[in-house]
């Protein structure tokens, strides 16, 4: 292990422990990155099941499979699964692996709390996942859990609930902290802000969202905790509280993590579509302040996901028109990437078909979000399926799409080999034509007036629902192809150059093809920064 | 196998049209001044949305097909325009300002109750709608059709308004302007007729208002639309819009039935005609948590299958169903059904089940528990 950053006094002498304790006792921001990253994959199975659990009720009008009961179960679940189980922590992984390679750091500025702030994960996930098998079920009120049916209505076994929620709450907190003062201290001396690639400065933009909206869920779940077992009335009017207030409390959350959710997402495609470009990103700098708009703006909407409930009209104008707001620096960001395109040389290899697929399904998700946003219209829109396809196609095709791009992309600098080119094609046009499939028809449905989280519906939406649910079997299959590609590049996959894509830039492709355990233990050079700057 | 089979015919039938759907695509005209309003709104911005998309996926399919390396183009070097970055900042703004203003009125409109001719209040219950006409003292329950429920797990042959009938439908006058106050007795539900434009949260402890000038007659449907436990996926509505003399004479219809019931509770009741009664109304109102067996669900909803209270004393039982009981999902049934149903569910929850208590409870004793 000789590279060129690190020659003088290595620490290299001590690479990774063996066996199981490794992972245990790890501070390496590699092995953490790893570490989340295959949490969050195991949570996109399970998540992924209950998906098909509902897509199979909903396959046909009527009840076959599952009780109404467990269908909440399955829906809520999901939600939560997906949520904090499988987007946020897969974020957490890749920015553990790539901010410090990135911005020419050691590791992270907090090794220690890194470790803590994941293994506290699989015990949240653990609890949550327990309550299957507790008297009265696991939660049944919705991701979102509005008052009084999480509170007074719902089982004993919320309070285990609550009690996951704090821990993942903890978790994204101090992996909020970590990155901050990575970024801000670890960086490189040479590296000023507006040198940093575009992941980092949307994930310290993401940090910030983070430490602000975390710990107004934890307020939300602890008073639902005393409302629960001592006696308090917040969210109950019979002692003078108010269940809306609930909304307006989880929302305030809520809505900065959605943002939480696709402002890394953002950073990822930034790297990919120059890269296959060949050219450099379209307005660097507007992008970073399009970045930060969005984050700004995301905590004075919340009420927006509030529309039917009673609010007075001024602030219903208010929401709205703020909402609205935010079409203007997402709009800003796609017209960045395709000016990006714009004359550029490109290619097509997996990351870049995610890539693009991305741009196209991410803007479908947000003319439907630009749709909802309008508030009277929202009246139709609200709590139906043309919403679970507004945020399946944020989400999924956004969100996700990004992190699977982002695996194609970095594999070969986190394994030092090639993933199979052609499978990873097949498994892109598998996944992208089957999630059309799978979510395209519930916009119709919404719109037809299917409300959402239904066990079961009349028959003049059963035909979309049968589509729907058959694109949703063949999307779950992909990711059976997808582990495949995934474990066949690190076990069997061509050895990889260091930069193995023509127009790739950032300090991580300067590292080794697989990139060493301990990188950068000496700075990068202003030179090499410059050289490798995205905002060049 | 069977799945197998039924994919194949579901292909067929997407394919052949099935006899049931009305396709539906899109959002609904509706027969109210807010209803078309809210759809044409729809549709101007779905429209900007698809000329924007044209134009932008337009820009971006060429670049694909033409800026190709494999076209052997070299890549330009610019990366940097503060020009176009302004014009699609203040291009945006002008179209999103061009949005706000039609749905600016539309909005006020939508939420100006203040005109109204007449006032319904609605109660969402789990999982049923209590309709209340306070000036005309008339007041029912609305619970999902027994033809449907029967429907729900051994289906062949379900029929067009499959889950989206009920027994009693909420009766309203045409070209009447009604402001609609909206509630709920235990959890968050919300009241959704899509033909009306109206989709309001019944909050409990709080009162929403909404209103409805009906054009059309004819029978309009709508659901649940807040996810508030269990059978959320079965509380439809279902609104019956008659001329205004047809309502008239449906009022005074229904405060002679009102009449009839009070006469009811006074009289002493057989016992084969509680228990038939009181089956029903277990059915009803009940057995959505309870059971049709009587078995519950364990950890939400308590069995009453040799429970304490329906094997119990007779007074706690009237008591709890009367009043219901405090954080719990257990409702007071005291202003949703008459003495005679409760006596006669009473009496059959302490009869069915293997419970063999073997009580008879009489109205009269309802009205002396009230």
């Amino acid at each position: 292990m000789t590279t060129a950053t690190a020659t003088a006094h290595t620490d290299d002498h001590h690479g990774p422990e063996k066996g199981l304790m490794r992972w245990i006792k790890t501070t390496n921001h590699k092995d953490i990155g790893s570490l989340y990253l295959w949490f969050a994959f195991t949570m996109v199975l399970i998540g992924g099941a209950m998906a098909m659990v509902i897509r199979m009720e909903l396959f046909q009008p009527g009840m076959q499979l599952i009780d109404p009961q467990f269908f909440n179960q399955m829906t809520t679940m999901h939600g939560l699964i997906m949520v904090f189980g499988a987007i946020m922590p897969a974020f957490v992984g890749l920015g553990n692996w790539l901010i410090p390679m990135m911005i020419g750091a050691p590791d992270m500025a907090l090794p220690r709390m890194n470790n803590w702030s994941f293994w506290i994960l699989p015990f949240a996930g653990g609890i949550l996942l327990s309550t299957f098998f507790m008297e009265g079920g696991a939660p049944a009120f919705g991701w979102t859990f509005y008052a009084p049916l999480s509170t007074t209505f719902a089982p004993d076994s919320t309070d285990f609930f609550i009690f996951a929620v704090h821990l993942l709450g903890f978790s994204s907190i101090m992996g909020a902290i970590n990155i901050i003062a990575t970024v801000l201290n670890m960086r490189a001396p040479e590296m000023k802000l507006m040198d940093m690639p575009l992941f980092v400065w949307t994930w310290l933009i993401t940090s910030f969202l983070l430490i602000g909206a975390m710990p107004v869920l934890a307020g939300a779940v602890t008073m639902m905790l005393t409302d629960r077992n001592f006696g308090t009335t917040f969210f109950d009017a019979t002692g003078g509280g108010d269940p809306v207030l609930f909304q307006h409390i989880f929302w305030f959350f809520g809505h900065p993590e959605v943002y939480i959710m696709i402002l890394p997402a953002f950073g990822v495609i930034s790297h990919i579509v120059p890269t296959f470009a060949r050219k450099p990103l379209f307005g660097y700098s507007s992008m970073v302040y399009a970045a930060a708009s969005i984050a700004f703006l995301s905590y004075i909407v919340w009420a927006h996901h509030m529309f039917s409930t009673g609010m007075p009209v001024a602030g219903e104008l208010y929401f709205m028109y703020a909402t609205m707001l935010i079409a203007v620096p997402t709009g800003v960001k796609v017209f960045n990437w395709v000016s990006t395109m714009w004359r550029g040389s490109m290619t097509f290899e997996a990351p870049m078909l995610w890539a693009i697929s991305f741009v196209f399904l991410f803007m479908i998700g947000g003319f439907s979000g630009l749709m909802v946003g309008i508030a009277p219209a929202d009246i139709q829109y609200h709590d139906t399926y043309f919403v679970v396809a507004h945020f399946h196609y944020v989400l999924v095709t956004g969100a996700l799409w990004s992190i699977i791009a982002a695996t194609f992309y970095w594999l070969p600098k986190w394994t030092g080999k090639m993933y199979n080119e052609t499978l990873a094609k097949v498994h892109f046009w598998w996944a992208v034509i089957s999630v059309n499939v799978l979510f395209f028809p519930q916009h119709f449905l919404g719109l037809a007036g299917m409300p959402r989280r239904i066990p079961d519906y009349s028959l003049q939406f059963a035909d979309f629902n049968m589509i729907s649910s058959i694109g949703g079997f063949a999307f779950g299959a992909s990711f059976i192809l997808f582990t495949y590609i995934v474990i066949d590049c690190i076990r069997n996959g061509k050895p990889a150059d260091a930069r193995p894509w023509e127009g790739a830039k950032g300090l991580e492709w300067t590292l080794e093809p697989k990139a060493q355990y301990h990188s950068f233990n000496t700075p990068p050079t202003r030179a090499l920064i410059e050289k490798e700057s995205q905002n060049s | 196998m069977s799945r197998l089979t039924s994919l194949l015919g579901g292909l067929v039938v997407i394919v052949s049209a099935n006899v049931f759907a009305e396709y539906g695509f899109n959002m609904t005209q509706g027969v109210t001044s807010i209803s078309r309003d809210i759809y044409g709104l729809h549709m101007t911005v779905f429209w900007i949305c698809v000329a924007i998309s044209i134009i932008v996926f337009g820009v971006m399919i060429y670049s694909l097909v033409v800026h190709r390396k494999s076209q052997g183009v070299v890549a330009a070097n610019f990366h940097e325009s503060t020009k176009a970055e302004l014009l699609w900042t203040v291009v945006p703004i002008i179209i999103l300002v061009s949005m706000a203003i039609p749905a600016s009125t539309v909005l006020i409109d939508l939420e100006d109750t203040s005109k109204a001719e007449m006032t319904i209040k609605i109660t969402g219950h789990q999982w049923k709608w209590q309709y209340d006409y306070p000036k005309e003292g008339i007041s029912f329950i609305s619970n999902l059709k027994q033809d449907s429920k029967d429907l729900i797990y051994s289906g062949n042959n379900r029929h067009k308004n499959y889950l989206l009938e009920v027994d009693n439908n909420l009766v309203l006058p045409v070209d009447t302007s009604i402001r609609l106050l909206i509630t709920s007795n235990d959890v968050i539900h919300n009241w959704w007729v899509p033909d009306f434009g109206v989709k309001q949260d019944a909050n409990p402890g709080f009162i929403n208002d909404a209103w409805v000038q009906i054009d059309e007659i004819g029978t309009y449907r709508g659901q649940c639309a807040e996810l508030c436990g269990k059978d959320h996926g079965f509380m439809p509505i279902v609104v019956d819009v008659v001329s205004k003399a047809d309502y008239a004479k449906w009022v005074l219809k229904q405060q002679t039935a009102k009449a009839a019931t009070l006469a009811k509770s006074s009289k002493t009741w057989r016992e084969e005609e509680l228990i038939s009664l009181g089956q029903k109304v277990y059915n009803t109102n009940c057995s959505s948590c309870h059971g049709i067996t009587g078995k519950g669900i364990s950890g939400v909803f308590p069995a009453l299958k040799g429970s304490p209270i329906a094997t119990g004393d007779i007074k706690k039982h009237i008591s709890i169903v009367l009043h219901g009981k405090a954080g719990t999902a257990m409702a007071s049934y005291k202003n949703i059904l008459g003495d005679a149903d409760i006596a006669a569910v009473i009496t059959f929850e302490r009869t069915a089940f293997g419970n063999q208590m073997g009580d008879l409870i009489q109205p009269v004793q309802i009205k002396a528990a009230r």
